[in-house]
C-alpha cells in the first residue's frame, strides 16, 4: 500500500505473491483500521460524521456500478432507479410485515438484483450507445413507476418513512451508529468486489469487457455473464439504497432520480473505472464536492458576488464544477484518480534510489 | 361530430404539432451522429442555453427580437465549432462512454452556466406572434406551434437539399459514410466535424428560441432533450427524415397517450409512453425505421 519497496530483495515465489508484500503493510492496514475504526468515530462532529457516512453509502453503489461499467463494459444509466428499487422493497417490507433489517436489506438487493437483469436484457442484443439509451429508458420507467402506482409508493409524494435499524435491544439513532452500522457494508461491498474478480466470474466480466467475440471463443457464455453483472451491480445498488433508506428514515424517489445515476457514473470516471480503489476515491471525491464548494462560497463568495445571491449560486457553481471535473479526467486522465495515485505511489517505491 | 372524435383529432393534431417542433430538436442530434459518430447528451441544454441567451438579450439587456435571435444563432454555432475543436477531437476513438460521458458533463456544465450567468429563475421569451389559437371547427391550433412545425419543415427541406445536392453536403456524406476514405478523397474531415456541431447549434438555437416562447426560459428546458432519444430510436439514429417522422410518432403517442390514461393515474403518460415505445423499437428495430443497419449483435 502506502511503502517503499527500497532495499527489499525477494528471495523465493512464495515471498513475491504474499498478500502482504512487506511486514510493514501489515502496519499500514492495522493503522487504516484504527483510523476508520477508532479515530474517525470518536474524533469526529455528529455533522461530519453523516458526511463520512454519505460518502460510505456512495462508496458501496459506486463499487456496483463499477463492476457493470468498468469491469463488464456495459453502460447503464439506471444505477439510481436500481437504488429505488432497494429502498422501496425494504421500505415496504418493513412497513407491512415489520420485518428486520438483515431480511429487508437482503429482499431490497435481491429484488433490485432482478430488475437490474431485466432492464439488462437488451444488452444481449445492443450495446454501447444503444444500450445506455435503453437503461436511460429503464430508469425514466422505474421511476415513474414507483411514482405512480400507490401500491409501492404508499402515496403521499411518494415517500415512506422507516423506523431506525435495531441491533438486538440497542437502536441505531446517532450518526456514530450509524457510521459503525455502515463500515461493516463497506469493508462486505470492497472485500466482496476485490474477490469477485479474482474468481472464474469476475475474469469472465474483464474478458467480456476486453473483447467480447473472443470472450465467447474461449467458452464463455455471454448471455449469463451480462446478466449476472447487471444483477451483482443492481444487488449493490439495491443494497445501496435500503442504507440509504436507513440512513435518511425515508424512501423517497427524488433521492433516486437520474442526476444520482449521473453522480454515481461520475464517481467511477473520475474515480477510475474498473478499480475497487478508483470506486472509492471517486466515491470521496464526488461526496465532497458540493461540501467543499460550500465551505469555499460561504468563506470567499462574498469578495466576487453580493452576499445575499452566494446562496443561490452554489448550485450551479457545483453543476459546472462538477461537469467540467467529468471532461477533464475523461480527457486528461482517463484511468482517473485511481492512476495519480498509482504514479505518486510508484514515483515513491523504490524513493531515494533509482533502482 | 362526437365530442370523442372531436378530443381524438385534437390530441392528434396537437401531437403532430408537438411532433414536429420534437423533430427539430432531434435533427441536431442526427446532424452530429451522421457526420461525427458522436452522441450529444447535451442536446436538451444546447436548446436551453440558447432559450438563455436569447431571453437574456430580450429581458435583461433589453435588446430588439433580431438581435436576440441573431445573437442566439451566432453564439450558439460558435460554441459548437469549438467545443468540437477542444473537447470531441480529443475524444475521437475512445469508447462510447468517454463520449456518452463527457457530454453528459457538458449538459451539467450548461445547466449550471445559464443561471449563473445569464439569469436566475424563469423568464418569458415573447415572440411577435398571436396568442390566440386558430380554430379549424374542433380543433384549435396554438400559433407558436404552427410556427414550429412550420421552421422544422424547413429545415427538413434546407438540409434534404443541403445533403443530396450541394457541395458541402455531399462531402459531409462521404465523412460519414467514410472518415479515412473521405480523408483520402482530399476532404477535410475535421473540418466538416465542426461544421456538423455548427449546424447542430443553429438547429438548437432556433428550437430553443421556439421551446423558450412555449414552456418559458428556466433550467427545466432542457427536459425536452429527453424526448430527442425516443424520437432518433424510433426514427434511425442517422436518418434525417426518420427524426421527422420519429417525431411525429413521439408527438402524436405521448398526447394520445397522455389524452386518454393520464386521467386513471394522475399525469405524467406523456414523459413515459415514448419511452415504453422506444424500448419495444429497440428489442425489434433498434437501427429505426429509416436507420442504417449496423448494428452490432452480441
Amino acid at each position: 500500500m502506502i511503502h517503499r519497496e527500497c532495499g527489499v530483495l525477494k528471495t523465493t515465489y512464495e515471498a513475491d505473491m504474499g498478500l502482504y508484500p512487506l511486514p510493514i503493510a501489515k502496519w499500514t492496514v492495522a493503522a487504516l483500521g484504527v483510523l476508520f475504526v477508532v479515530v474517525i468515530p470518536l474524533s469526529l462532529h455528529e455533522y461530519y460524521l453523516s458526511v463520512a457516512n454519505l460518502v460510505w453509502i456512495a462508496v458501496i453503489g459506486a463499487l456496483g456500478l463499477n463492476i457493470l461499467v468498468g469491469y463488464t463494459g456495459q453502460v447503464s444509466i439506471g444505477h439510481g432507479a436500481f437504488m429505488s428499487v432497494g429502498a422501496y422493497t425494504a421500505a415496504n417490507l418493513a412497513n407491512r410485515l415489520g420485518s428486520p433489517w438483515p431480511v429487508n436489506l437482503l429482499a431490497g438487493g435481491l429484488m433490485a438484483a432482478l430488475i437490474g437483469a431485466i432492464v439488462g436484457i437488451p444488452s444481449l442484443r445492443i450495446k454501447g450507445l444503444y444500450l445506455a439509451i435503453a437503461t436511460l429508458a429503464g430508469q425514466l420507467i422505474i421511476e415513474w413507476t414507483i411514482n405512480h402506482v400507490t401500491f409501492i409508493s404508499g402515496g403521499v409524494q411518494a415517500s415512506i418513512e422507516v423506523a431506525r435499524p435495531r441491533l438486538g435491544p440497542m437502536v441505531l439513532s446517532s450518526q456514530r451508529d450509524m457510521y459503525y452500522f455502515l463500515l461493516v457494508f463497506v469493508v462486505l461491498g470492497i472485500a466482496g468486489t476485490m474477490n469477485l474478480m479474482r474468481t472464474r466470474v469476475g475474469r469472465a466480466f474483464i474478458a467480456i469487457r476486453d473483447h467480447d467475440i473472443a470472450a465467447e471463443i474461449i467458452g464463455i457464455n455471454i448471455f449469463r455473464y451480462k446478466l449476472l453483472a447487471f444483477a451483482i451491480s443492481s444487488f449493490y445498488a439495491g443494497v445501496t439504497g435500503v442504507l440509504y433508506t436507513y440512513f435518511l428514515g425515508i424512501a423517497n424517489y427524488e433521492q433516486f432520480q437520474i442526476g444520482v445515476s449521473i453522480d454515481y457514473l461520475a464517481m467511477i470516471i473520475i474515480g477510475g473505472l474498473g478499480s475497487v480503489l478508483g470506486s472509492i476515491f471517486g466515491a470521496i471525491f464526488v461526496t465532497l464536492l458540493p461540501i467543499v464548494i460550500r465551505y469555499a462560497m460561504e468563506a470567499f463568495g462574498g469578495i466576487f458576488f453580493a452576499p445575499q445571491t452566494v446562496l443561490n449560486l452554489i448550485p450551479n457553481l457545483r453543476l459546472m464544477l462538477f461537469g467540467a471535473l467529468i471532461i477533464f479526467f475523461l480527457i486528461v486522465e482517463p484511468e482517473g484518480l485511481n492512476r495519480l495515485w498509482r504514479n505518486i505511489r510508484s514515483y515513491f517505491r523504490v524513493w531515494p534510489f533509482a533502482y | 361530430m362526437s365530442d370523442d372524435l372531436s378530443f381524438f383529432f385534437l390530441l392528434m393534431s396537437n401531437g403532430l404539432l408537438i411532433g414536429l417542433m420534437y423533430s427539430l430538436i432531434a435533427l441536431g442530434f442526427v446532424l452530429v451522429y451522421k457526420a461525427t459518430d458522436a452522441i450529444n447528451f447535451a442536446q436538451g441544454e444546447f436548446v436551453m442555453i440558447a432559450g438563455f441567451v436569447t431571453a437574456g438579450a430580450l429581458m435583461v439587456w433589453g435588446a430588439p427580437l433580431w438581435v436576440a435571435v441573431a445573437l442566439a444563432l451566432v453564439s450558439l454555432v460558435a460554441f459548437g465549432f469549438v467545443l468540437e475543436r477542444v473537447m470531441l477531437r480529443r475524444l475521437i476513438g475512445r469508447p462510447v462512454i468517454a463520449v456518452v460521458m463527457a457530454t453528459i458533463g457538458l449538459a451539467a456544465i450548461l445547466r449550471g452556466v445559464g443561471p449563473f450567468v445569464i439569469f436566475s429563475g424563469t423568464k418569458p421569451l415573447p415572440l411577435p406572434i398571436r396568442d390566440e389559437p386558430f380554430m379549424l371547427g374542433p380543433i384549435f391550433i396554438p400559433p407558436i406551434q404552427l410556427l414550429g412545425a412550420g421552421v422544422s419543415l424547413a429545415f427538413l427541406a434546407g438540409f434534404g437539399w443541403f445533403f443530396l445536392k450541394s457541395r458541402k453536403g455531399i462531402a459531409m456524406r462521404a465523412v460519414a459514410d467514410n472518415q479515412q476514405v473521405a480523408m483520402a478523397m482530399g476532404i477535410d474531415v475535421e473540418r466538416y466535424f465542426g461544421v456538423a456541431w455548427a449546424m447542430t447549434g443553429v438547429v438548437s438555437a432556433l428550437g430553443g428560441i421556439l421551446w423558450g416562447n412555449l414552456l418559458g426560459v428556466d433550467v427545466n428546458l432542457a427536459l425536452v432533450g429527453f424526448k430527442v432519444f425516443p424520437v432518433v430510436i424510433l426514427g434511425g439514429l442517422d436518418s434525417i427524415p426518420g427524426a421527422i417522422i420519429g417525431g411525429l410518432i413521439v408527438g402524436v403517442v405521448e398526447n394520445i397517450a397522455a389524452g386518454y390514461v393520464d386521467p386513471y393515474v394522475g399525469g405524467g403518460t406523456k414523459d413515459f409512453a415514448p419511452y415504453v415505445l422506444m424500448i419495444l423499437a429497440l428489442m425489434i428495430r433498434p437501427y429505426g425505421i429509416f436507420g442504417k443497419r449496423i448494428i452490432e449483435r452480441v
